[in-house]
């Protein structure tokens, strides 16, 4: 594994994304606003891989896109190598583009159907000028290809003719063509079958040593997670609720969340499967357009108090690396 | 690929029988005689033996069958026979009107093309803007506007405007001169119902193409250009647009295979002497043979319009392939 250097590479923070909610065809009122991600402060050290869980609709893929800056934030900072990328306008972002790119989850509908994958993956290199030579940048995509574990034939082939594995190893190549330095990995495994996911995730690490990457792997499969990330940051409903070194979060999770996210993997034991203790959060997520009051948790929480209806609880350090947003839960 | 184009051009044949064997039906079966309005028309009387010997003439007093085995027999070798009214060749009748026709749903696609794409893809890429609403309301007015009308208000607007600004009203010429002898004078006659009709082509060409981008610019595929740091202009031209236009493609081809037989009223009102109003012409005479050339004329532009628009679309579309 590269060292981890002790500079951030990206700061978030504060960062808030509301989607902005709107009523009637002609005055387009607003009448309220998705918090898709209220508020949330982290770290990605330069060669680290951080984990973004948690479940459907908690704001993880939002959160990556605000980094990627395919949407604009609503709020807070998110500082990439000191410049604070948050409030970039076009032509800066094209700069940008070149050190941080994306790992798409659906690698059935994220390749144009119309392109052959050498284009596809050409395509970047082309329009940020890196080889304008067109034999030079047809022997750069082979390259690209390899590294990928694809064949080189594979320039001419179209999308709609290789398997989801194959087209993932396509995007992973075309998120490569640029040498980022950071990848945000967005759902990069989920939609794969497992086998192949296996190879995917060794593909993800190999390129992280070869290059020196830098990754922020969103996903919901904590198995995947746990494999690959050095640290991991628990999301629930649009906040961070508990961020740790990833052996830690997993042996000794604090917030009463993830204990729920963490019990909730089955366990491939039959014997300890039917003895554990299984703890299913009650209650549903609710709706991020109307997130309860304080702790957005409370409701469905084991632990909570009369002041979790109050006041939110901010992110503190309880063990040296091991972040928690709770008031109830003590060293 | 070779094989799709031959299996497809061989249904056409059944496709060109089934219309032939219709067209000469259905012709038979309107009341009238083409002698009885032949020998009416000069104002005289007339008797049996006439109305028998121009029968004779005609070839109608054989059996229906042998006439529809001639009919078809002829077609085989592209011999159309003689229009039972002038007497003349149908080649030559169909072949004095079918440049301007032609000229005129060329011109009237190509009017449409160039507004509808552009016009369709910026009301998609600023929906629900001013914009997009202007588009949306030209759009559905040249849907419910008929071609014809839309003519008599061109050329009353011609007239006006023409008086106002030079004091005397211009025509646009009425007789056809063709485009390489006097581009001007060609132009200045064609443009107008080509507008007139390129209107309604274009209404539905600029909805189709902006819910075909609609639906395009959300495809996940478009977020990747965007991450790769392409500029909005590449995204749109190169990864939405080209995505977006198959079915537009498709719509062009039906629309423009129309306007090349169905401008029937629209030829009345501008006065040109195009096929649709050869058409007429025909069936009010009850012409059975410059109809049914007409009627097959049109079949065989429509098939093979169609055809030509499928072939097009393996060419666009990487994932179709015809086995």
């Amino acid at each position: 594994m590269s060292p981890i250097g002790d500079k951030p590479l990206l700061e978030v923070r504060g960062l808030r994304m509301h989607f902005p909610v709107t009523e009637g065809s002609f005055s387009h009122r607003k009448v309220g606003a998705v918090k898709a991600v209220d508020g949330i402060d982290f770290t990605v050290r330069r060669g680290e891989t951080l984990g973004l869980v948690g479940e459907s609709g908690c704001g993880k893929t939002t959160t990556g896109r605000c980094i990627l800056r395919l949407e604009r934030p609503t709020a807070g900072e998110i500082c990439y190598d000191g410049v604070d990328i948050a409030k970039l306008q076009r032509r800066e972002l094209l700069a940008l583009r070149r050190r941080i790119q994306v790992i798409f989850q659906d690698p059935y509908s994220s390749l144009n159907p119309r392109m052959k994958v050498g284009e596809i993956i050409a395509e970047p290199i082309k329009v940020h000028r890196i080889e304008r030579n067109t034999a030079r940048r047809r022997a750069r995509v082979r390259e690209l290809l390899s590294v990928c574990g694809l064949d080189a034939k594979f320039a001419d082939r179209y999308p709609h003719e290789m398997s989801g594995g194959q087209r993932q190893r396509v995007g992973i190549a075309r998120a490569l063509a640029l040498e980022p330095e950071f990848i945000v990995c967005d759902e990069a495994v989920s939609a794969l079958d497992v086998s192949i996911q296996a190879q995917v995730v060794n593909l993800l690490e190999d390129l992280r040593e070869r290059f020196g990457l830098t990754y922020l792997f969103i996903a919901h499969d904590l198995s995947v997670v746990r494999h690959l990330c050095h640290r991991v940051a628990v999301m629930y409903l649009g906040r961070i609720v508990e961020l740790a070194e990833c052996n830690e979060l997993f042996d000794q999770p604090l917030h009463p969340y993830t204990q729920a996210l963490l019990s909730a993997v089955p366990v491939p034991d039959p014997t300890v499967e039917e003895t554990r203790a299984f703890r299913p959060v009650k209650g549903e997520v609710p709706s991020p357009l109307n997130p309860p009051s304080g702790c957005v948790f409370h409701p469905r929480c084991p632990l909570a108090v009369e002041r979790c209806k109050g006041t939110r609880p901010e992110l503190r350090e309880l063990y040296p690396g091991h972040w928690v947003a709770c008031s109830e839960v003590q060293q | 690929m070779h094989r799709y184009i031959i299996q497809r051009l061989l249904l056409v044949v059944p496709t060109l029988f089934g219309a032939a064997a219709l067209v000469f039906v259905l012709m038979r079966l309107i009341p009238g005689d083409i002698c009885v309005v032949r020998l009416g028309s000069g104002g005289g009387t007339f008797d049996e033996r006439a109305v028998a010997a121009c029968h004779a003439e005609l070839g109608l007093n054989r059996p229906l069958i042998l006439q529809f085995f001639d009919f078809i027999w002829g077609f085989c070798h592209f011999d159309f026979g003689t229009s039972m009214w002038s007497g003349k060749p149908v080649s030559y009748e169909i072949a004095a009107r079918f440049p301007i026709s032609l000229e005129v749903a060329l011109l009237a696609t190509i009017v449409a093309v160039l507004v509808a794409i552009p016009f369709g893809t910026l009301s998609a890429l600023k929906q629900n803007s001013v914009l997009d609403l202007v588009v949306r309301v030209i759009a559905i007015a040249g849907l419910a506007t008929p071609g014809f009308w839309l003519g008599i208000l061109i050329i009353l607007a011609i007239l006006n405007i023409s008086q106002i600004a030079f004091g005397a009203p211009w025509m646009p010429p009425i007789d056809y001169v063709p485009l390489w002898k006097d581009p001007v004078r060609n132009l200045s006659m064609a443009i107008w119902p080509a507008i007139a009709v390129g209107y309604r082509t274009s209404a539905v060409t600029m909805r189709m193409t902006r819910s075909a981008m609609l639906e395009v610019m959300r495809e996940d595929y478009i977020r990747t250009a965007r991450a790769k740091g392409l500029i909005e202009r590449i995204v749109v031209n190169r990864h939405a647009l080209k995505n977006a236009l198959l079915p537009v493609v498709t719509l062009i081809g039906i629309e423009s295979a129309f306007l090349i037989g169905g401008l029937v009223v629209t030829e009345q009102v501008f006065n040109l002497n195009g096929i649709g109003r050869l058409l007429v012409q025909a069936v009010q005479n009850q012409d059975y043979t410059l109809t049914q050339a007409l009627v097959m004329l049109t079949v065989a532009v429509f098939v093979f319009t169609n055809t030509a628009v499928d072939m097009l679309y393996a060419w666009l579309d990487p994932r179709i392939r015809y086995a």
